[in-house]
């Protein structure tokens, strides 16, 4: 292994256009990476990880520019090189994979042809030999199928699969440098414990260097061997894994890893002997598409679902995407109509309402969406929003005005932001709008799906605390829907483990997580990312040499 | 990326736009000579002396009053082969022209907004509804306007009626697409878990998020009845030839090009501003209000 590092930044700045909310995307940060070492960076949105990924590729967007500071890729600086140069080198000495692999790969070729395309434009390898080379690489990403592959076209491959391509494009040219930007962020659990394990060893089959973008300190500690902790463009600290994640020196990183929730499932606190408040009896749902011209054909989204929820207890339902829990809120909420069985609120099958009786109900239960920009109607005002459901039940406008003020305070925002616009918050914002908009009809009922999933960890975890401390305080029933079963643990009482359609696994969340029975569930268990690691935990002492428990 | 000012700021974005600017200054220009035609030295435009034809721009001559007796005038632009003032008819012809674009535009848009929204929110409605459009739009439209005049008296309201109909479907293929992404929104879903109903789902959420493209749509459908307008009238389909719209005088100029070329000249020269003063204003708003537009730039 060579001593000099593959790529090595020294007080790199990039600044930003005039007019924005900081002077800088970084701010003089130094960091190197050796041969057949990962580095994870890590950080929040707007941290700057990812202006530092595309400065090293030469990819900075219009308006962004490096400022000061080198970028040495193998003791070339980056900075001061050509266009020209930069292209040669982004193919042939650094790749780079982003999060989103369906707008990374090209629509209207087959996959077959863009690996092919790499090698015909940077090498002179004939065609058999190119063919020979790519098949080698979709064997080494674990794609074995290679003659259906190649002539597949991006949206015929699953997330998983279209990362393998990916990366098989990135490392065709065997580069010494990978960048990962969030590879793994947009990927259900179980694909992403698959492509973390394969980039492991493909890391350490070819020496290179690799530097791993995330959010998540849970993959943190299961692929970095060194990390860097970026926060509003600056470094805030670096060092080896078990050093940074074990005893944190800096406050910031110490809020980070405090705010992973744990996997361990907290005691159950509602009463098991209480009535349901909400029931679902062998509900089945099924989508029957086609018509006119079309062929008929029926997906089966539920399939005999049957759960319960009592006041004052949050019940987690937890699976991969695609495993019908949205489906299931939908039909809790006859936002959509279940195909058979029945949901019963306070033993009434909802099926059967209409008209008044169904309007009486809508009052009852509410729910906040994953996606905080696209549930709050861009074109009205925040308390126009929030108020919407109290004058739909005839409320006057100014009490009710009045009350979203208090919810606006108890969600912890400023009364202000009643007479602004939703562009005007960050997502964390929004999302707490939106749980002010559930909350102002007083429901018994409060369906979150996916609520956190799209928030930064510090702002999730703040958003877990207040929908557990509202839970208790309105004495509300939850329906807290995740994939992150870290969260979920967290948060819930009972856990329903959710996998085609079915429910798999359904008990209290100590029993569901801690001793899991079915596969579904074991498999989700081990796919959650750091899940072995002993992060710091607040109350420990960060020089203790055998961090443990606090 | 800057999450700046989407909804009400994209409005003061639109008027800050050049195109906006210069689109809407001169259509306003139009607007204003249109309004104020009889104020601003004309005559009644079909007011004739054979003694003053072909004249050129700037020329004095006479026109013979409704009374009997001759008043002199001044000939701005010249006159045509029967004496009549051509700036007086160019200025009461813009009133057609600015009046049938508006009101085609208005109507299609009316009824393709309405269909486009009965055929995205009514399952049942919307494969009939959208087979009829796709019809309608297989036909030429300056053929289905002829077709529809001629059915009809020539009158304002009928010409303005048989060129709004061929532009409905365009409206209301729009509406429908807009129609189908906004009901998918999540703030859609959230209202009817709060309980709104179905109709006031329509006219708080859906509705104020469909305006800005259909504003844009809109404008198209203007500077394309104005110009259909002018082809139906220079085809001799459109209004009678006593009423002065540009089509019509250039229709009458074209027998008599050669002595008097300006009577060609300026009708055309005021549709072909008119047209460009409204795609401008179209293609700005559609810039300014393009939610896509911010992180375009």
């Amino acid at each position: 292994m060579s001593a000099s590092p593959v790529l090595e930044l020294k007080g790199l700045s990039v600044a930003l256009p005039a007019g924005a909310d900081r002077a800088h995307a970084l701010d003089g940060v130094s960091l190197s990476v050796m041969r057949g070492e990962t580095l994870c960076l890590a950080g929040e949105s707007g941290s700057g990880k990812s202006a530092l990924a595309l400065a090293v590729m030469g990819l900075l967007p219009r308006g962004l520019r490096i400022s000061a500071g080198q970028v040495l890729l193998e003791g070339e600086d980056l900075a001061r090189a050509t266009e020209a140069r930069l292209r040669e080198l982004r193919a042939r000495r650094m790749a780079m994979i982003f999060q989103e692999p369906m707008s990374a790969l090209n629509p209207v070729l087959s996959c077959g042809a863009q690996l092919d395309e790499v090698l015909a434009v940077h090498t002179r390898l004939s065609a058999p030999e190119r063919r020979r080379r790519v098949d080698e690489m979709l064997g080494e990403v674990g794609l074995a199928d290679a003659p259906r592959m190649l002539a597949a076209y991006p949206h015929q491959l699953s997330g998983g699969q279209r990362q393998r391509v990916m990366i098989a494009m990135a490392l065709l040219l065997e580069p010494a440098l990978l960048i990962a930007d969030e590879p793994t962020t947009a990927l259900d659990t179980t694909t992403q414990a698959q492509i973390l394990a394969l980039l492991g060893s493909l890391k350490a089959r070819h020496g290179m260097a690799v530097v791993f973008i995330t959010h998540d300190l849970g993959v943190v500690a299961d692929v970095a061997d060194r990390v860097a902790v970026l926060r509003r463009g600056e470094l805030v600290e670096a060092g080896a894994r078990d050093e940074l994640l074990r005893a944190p020196r800096h406050e910031y990183t110490r809020a980070l890893v405090a705010s992973l929730p744990r996997l361990e499932p907290r005691a159950a606190q509602s009463d098991a002997a209480a009535s349901p408040l909400l029931a679902a009896e062998r509900v089945s749902k099924t989508y029957a598409g086609g018509g006119w011209f079309g062929r008929r054909r029926e997906v089966t989204a539920l399939q005999d679902v049957s759960l319960e929820l009592r006041r004052g207890e949050t019940l987690g339902i937890v699976g991969e995407s695609g495993s019908g829990k949205s489906t299931l809120a939908r039909c809790l909420l006859r936002l959509t109509d279940a195909t058979q069985g029945a949901i019963r609120y306070a033993g009434e099958d909802i099926g059967a309402l209409s008209g008044t009786a169904l309007r009486a109900l809508r009052k009852k239960m509410q729910i906040v969406f994953q996606d905080p920009y696209r549930s709050l109607d861009p074109r009205r005002r925040v308390g126009d929003s929030i108020i919407e459901g109290p004058l739909n039940y005839g409320a006057p406008r100014a009490a009710a005005l009045e009350r979203a003020r208090r919810l606006l305070a108890l969600v912890r925002m400023n009364p202000d932001a009643l007479g602004r616009y939703p562009h005007q918050f960050s997502g964390g914002e929004r999302q707490r709008i939106c749980i002010a908009r559930a909350l102002a009809l007083e429901p018994e009922v409060l369906i979150a799906d996916e609520a956190v999933s799209a928030l930064d960890v510090s702002v999730q975890a703040q958003v877990l605390e207040l929908l557990d401390e509202l839970r208790e305080r309105l004495a509300l029933a939850l329906v807290f829907i995740t994939h992150d079963l870290r969260a979920a643990a967290r948060l819930c009482d009972r856990v329903a483990v959710m996998s085609h359609g079915r429910v798999v696994e359904y008990g209290g969340a100590r029993e569901v997580l801690l001793t899991p029975q079915h596969a579904a569930t074991r498999e989700l268990l081990a796919a959650v990312p750091g899940r072995a690691y002993q992060f710091w935990q607040p109350g420990t002492s960060p020089r203790n040499d055998s961090p443990g428990r606090g | 990326m800057t999450d700046a000012a989407r909804s009400d700021s994209s409005w003061r974005r639109a008027l800050a736009s050049g195109a906006v600017r210069a689109g809407g200054g001169l259509l306003l220009a139009l607007a204003t000579l249109a309004l104020f035609a009889p104020w601003l030295g004309t005559v009644d435009p079909t007011l004739f002396d054979t003694a003053s034809a072909n004249l050129r721009p700037g020329a004095l001559g006479t026109v013979l009053t409704p009374d009997g007796g001759s008043a002199p005038h001044l000939f701005i632009l010249g006159s045509d082969a029967y004496g009549r003032d051509l700036y007086s008819r160019v200025l009461y012809g813009a009133r057609v022209s600015l009046a049938v674009g508006l009101f085609a535009a208005l109507l299609a848009l009316a009824a393709g907004t309405l269909i486009g929204i009965a055929a995205g929110t009514l399952r049942r409605a919307d494969g009939a509804l959208m087979r009829v459009m796709d019809g309608l739009m297989a036909l030429p439209a300056i053929l289905v306007a002829i077709a529809l005049v001629a059915l009809w008296r020539a009158s304002l309201g009928a010409v303005i009626v048989a060129i709004a109909i061929p532009e409905i479907p365009r409206v209301a293929r729009l509406a429908r697409s807009l129609a189908l992404a906004l009901r998918e929104e999540l703030f859609v879903d959230a209202a009817r878990a709060l309980g709104t109903p179905a109709w006031r789902i329509m006219q708080r959420h859906i509705l104020p998020n469909m305006l800005a493209p259909l504003l844009v749509q809109g404008s198209y459908v203007c500077a394309s009845a104005i110009l259909v307008e002018a082809i139906l009238s220079f085809l001799g389909v459109g209004l009678p030839p006593e009423i002065p719209t540009w089509g019509n005088i250039m229709a009458e100029a074209r027998l008599h090009f050669s002595e008097a070329p300006y009577n060609l000249f300026f009708p055309g020269a005021f549709l072909a501003a008119t047209v460009l003063a409204v795609n401008l204003l179209g293609d700005g708003l559609r810039d300014a209000l393009d939610p896509r537009a911010l992180e375009r730039r």
